[in-house]
């Protein structure tokens, strides 16, 4: 009898032991990190719903439950508007960069013409220079583009839009292109030979293929399209012409305690989009985000 | 796959075909390409002379010739059969041209310039404005309404005078000179201009704080007669005291007798005892701009402390997200564990928050009165204020945002890597930090080297993580324009775009440098992993 208990103790001593080798400490480890990942997000979302709304009332936990920053956002902001512009470029970009890339990066990963590693290595340099280096430039270059055509210039989407996509071809067309280089040849030869044409096997047989990557260069241009803020302040002057960022950043520029409040709701909705999409690619996300490096 | 062996595949091992795709069977598309085709060539056409009116009308033949070659360029391109590979290329690579490569030029060749707020024009645009800023008063000038506005931003932007004359003719001035304002909306009762498209007014608040310029400003209106302002509401049209003569090259002070003489190197008008007038032109400076953040004293040494930091920071972001992003990856990387998945979504939840907000928070929660850290630790710090905790405060903000993408990408990569590899080398006595070190983790560098070398790239020019922080500063007292946080490109914007005078020359200047940095840097980072090896394959 003693001896039963003593080993069905010792069994259960080891088992923990093993358990907390195996697992527990992983635990411990995850729910610090999960904390630290958290607790910036949970701030947010109480200063959101804290019915005073200034930074200084705002606590890590909230203290109280109401709408009342939304609907000051609403009222006193042209919040929708921004909201709209907001969506309009990381959707507009996300779509025509993805698919301006994979143009590219089809004919980098199966054509072979002259200029194609000069073009390969080019990009690569190019996109070292950051466009935003270049504003001053670019701002010189839209002052006169407006003067003829005020559609495309300040305060137009068209314009903003039109500058993004110059960086439309860039680090993405190699990620794109590592990852082209996995689907097998044989199939697109096998579809040629069969009297295909390059953009049926571009549209009909590549594209399905490489639908994880599309899905994380969409997921990683929507996102740096959302956080834009430099290229869009010296572009967008109008209020009303503004992304909700930087309608959030001149909200709490002059008054950032009082305005705290209405600033948290649009953090919070500022990042609904990005969680959204996020929720849906996610099974694309670790795979895509490693397709140009996992490789050989 | 069925259909592949009746047109004959080639026996294995036979030579891969060479030919372009398309080659031999361009041309055979269907119908439905076809017409999408010509749909798309006709509205590009229609795009290329909706873009072509306006040059016309306004006589730009050069603008013209740019637009019809690249029309011409595609129809070559989506018309030709021999032309595959640019078919794909080419509105990627438009794109690029203008938006990037050009801006990329252009700022190249500003670097080597004096541009800046008084050298903006040519030399006839600064002695006109010369002319009209030593404006006075006209015995039978004309009186206008005014209204003080802006085409940019409201602190820094170009000045515009919005006029109305005793008719009720609206017009809008700046310092190229005075146009009809079509579509502008006039307050009755004082017949000012109150609103007009594409201008923003100031506010009397906004106009005081930029009073100092509005006294040299002035619209010009020929014959060396223009428009100043008197008081914030009214402008008067008078006579120039200051007026050129081609002959000497020379601006003659009418009221003080002095002569200014024009230096063209140097870009300003300069009178016998060195005294400069204010408005000057756009010269070459070939590399002055350069010497002075690398020789001049002053500025050198806010350069390379700038530099300094701005490589610290980016090692420190990429180093503290790789090592934290790799142990939770680690620490998730079991059979069976539960919990996992919402782990998982947990640790990635900063990732998918928007960083340009989440910025603004950390900065928040820095505050020193009300923020979050003082007021959980109950400590009254001025984190932002001080170089190091601001240091301390913007690396641990970007770890938070950083450290995600990472665990995913290391997730990705561990998964990619055999449990049989560590498992021989725990069974041959590895210890699990042995295994760890010399199996694991050489295979990871593989996979993770070039993402890390992105990542500093990347983190060595984040201008939103240091400006929407601590917008560069604390700054030292004696020195306003080169803060402790400061990276290379907040302090060329700051340079640029927010300091008294837009010193776009030395921002040009600090840009190419920039570039040279970070271009050296990474090829030799690259050079060294195999990431170029790609170009090859």
């Amino acid at each position: 009898m003693t001896a039963t208990t003593r080993g069905y103790r010792r069994s259960t001593g080891s088992a923990f032991a093993l358990w907390a080798a195996r697992f527990g400490w992983r635990h411990v480890v995850m729910i610090a990190v999960a904390a630290f990942a958290l607790f910036p997000v949970l701030f947010v979302v109480s200063a959101a719903v804290n019915p005073v709304g200034t930074l200084s009332s705002a606590r890590l936990w909230p203290t109280g439950a109401g709408l009342d920053n939304a609907v000051d956002l609403f009222r006193n902001t042209p919040f929708t508007t921004w909201y709209a512009n907001s969506l309009f470029f990381a959707v507009a970009n996300a779509a025509a960069t993805v698919f301006l890339s994979a143009l590219a990066a089809y004919a980098f990963s199966r054509m072979r013409f002259r200029g194609r590693r000069v073009g390969m290595i080019g990009l690569l340099i190019i996109q070292m220079f950051p466009q935003f280096l270049a504003i001053v430039a670019i701002y010189l270059m839209f002052s006169t583009v407006g003067e003829y055509r005020p559609e495309i210039g300040f305060d137009t989407r068209w314009g903003l839009l039109l500058v993004y996509l110059g960086g439309a071809l860039s680090i993405n067309t190699w990620l794109m292109k590592g990852f082209f280089d996995t689907v097998p040849t044989e199939l697109d030869e096998s579809a040629q030979i069969d009297g295909a044409t390059h953009a049926q096997v571009f549209f009909r047989i590549m594209l399905p293929l490489v639908t994880p990557v599309l899905a994380i260069v969409g997921l990683l241009v929507f996102i740096s399209t959302i956080n834009e803020f430099l290229m869009a302040s010296v572009f967008l002057r109008d209020t009303d012409a503004k992304t909700l960022g930087l309608g959030l950043y001149q909200l709490v520029e002059s008054q950032r305690n009082a305005n705290f409040g209405m600033f948290s709701v649009g953090a919070v909705m500022l990042s609904l989009p990005t969680l959204i999409v996020f929720w849906f690619l996610q099974r694309y996300i670790t795979e895509g985000l490693t397709a140009g490096a996992v490789k050989g | 796959m069925s259909s592949r062996s009746s047109a004959g595949a080639p026996a294995p091992g036979a030579p891969a075909r060479t030919s372009l795709p398309g080659g031999a069977f361009a041309g055979s598309g269907s119908l439905w390409g076809q017409v999408v085709k010509i749909a798309l060539l006709g509205l590009f056409t229609a795009l290329g002379v909706w873009a072509a009116l306006p040059l016309y009308v306004g006589g730009n033949w050069a603008g013209i010739a740019v637009v019809a070659a690249v029309l011409v360029l595609v129809y070559w391109v989506y018309l030709s059969k021999r032309t595959v590979p640019l078919k794909y290329l080419l509105p990627g690579v438009l794109l690029l041209i203008t938006f990037q490569i050009l801006p990329v030029l252009y700022t190249m060749s500003t670097s080597v310039t004096n541009f800046s707020d008084g050298h903006r024009g040519d030399k006839e645009q600064a002695i006109a404005a010369i002319e009209a800023y030593s404006v006075t008063r006209a015995e039978q000038g004309r009186e206008f309404g005014l209204t003080v506005a802006t085409t940019g931003d409201p602190e820094s932007g170009e000045l515009v005078f919005l006029l109305t004359d005793p008719e009720g003719a609206a017009y809008a001035g700046d310092i190229e000179g005075l146009r009809p304002l079509d579509e502008a909306t006039v307050d009755p009762a004082s017949g000012r201009v109150t609103e007009a498209f594409g201008y923003t007014v100031l506010s009397p608040a906004q106009v005081n704080a930029r009073s100092q310029e509005l006294e040299e400003f002035a619209v010009p209106v020929g014959d060396g007669a223009g428009i100043r302002a008197s008081g914030l509401s009214t402008a008067y049209e008078g006579r120039a005291t200051r007026v050129y003569d081609a002959g000497c090259d020379c601006i003659t002070d009418a009221s003080t007798g002095v002569v200014y003489t024009a230096d063209d190197e140097r870009g300003a008008f300069y009178s016998e005892d060195g005294e400069r007038l204010a408005q000057g032109w756009r010269v070459n400076v070939g590399f002055d701009n350069f010497a002075r953040f690398l020789f001049n004293p002053t500025f050198a040494s806010s350069f390379f402390s700038i530099l300094v930091w701005n490589i610290g920071f980016a090692v420190a972001v990429t180093g503290l997200v790789f090592v934290v992003g790799l142990a939770v990856a680690l620490t998730l990387h079991v059979p069976k564990l539960r919990g996992k998945q919402a782990y998982r979504i947990l640790v990635v939840l900063p990732y998918a928050m928007s960083s340009l907000a989440m910025y603004l928070l950390w900065r928040d929660m820095f505050n020193t009165d009300f923020g979050l850290f003082n007021q959980l630790l109950g400590t009254n710090v001025d984190w932002l204020g001080d170089a190091w905790t601001a240091r301390f405060a913007v690396i641990l903000a970007n770890v938070w945002l950083g450290y995600p993408y990472m665990f995913l990408v290391a997730t990705g990569a561990l998964q990619a890597i055999p449990r049989e590899l560590t498992q021989a080398a725990r069974i041959d006595g590895a210890g699990a930090w042995q295994a760890f070190r010399h199996v694991t983790l050489p295979m990871l560098m593989v996979a993770m080297t070039p993402i890390l070398i992105a990542t500093f790239a990347f983190n060595f020019n984040n201008f939103n993580a240091v400006w929407l922080i601590t917008k560069g500063g604390p700054f030292p007292p004696d020195d306003p324009s080169a803060g402790a946080t400061d990276l290379l490109i907040t302090y060329t914007y700051r340079m640029a775009f927010s300091q008294a005078t837009a010193e776009y020359g030395y921002a040009a200047a600090l840009s190419v440098m920039i570039f040279v940095i970070v271009s050296v840097m990474s090829v030799i980072s690259l050079s060294r992993s195999k990431a170029l090896q790609e170009v090859d394959r």
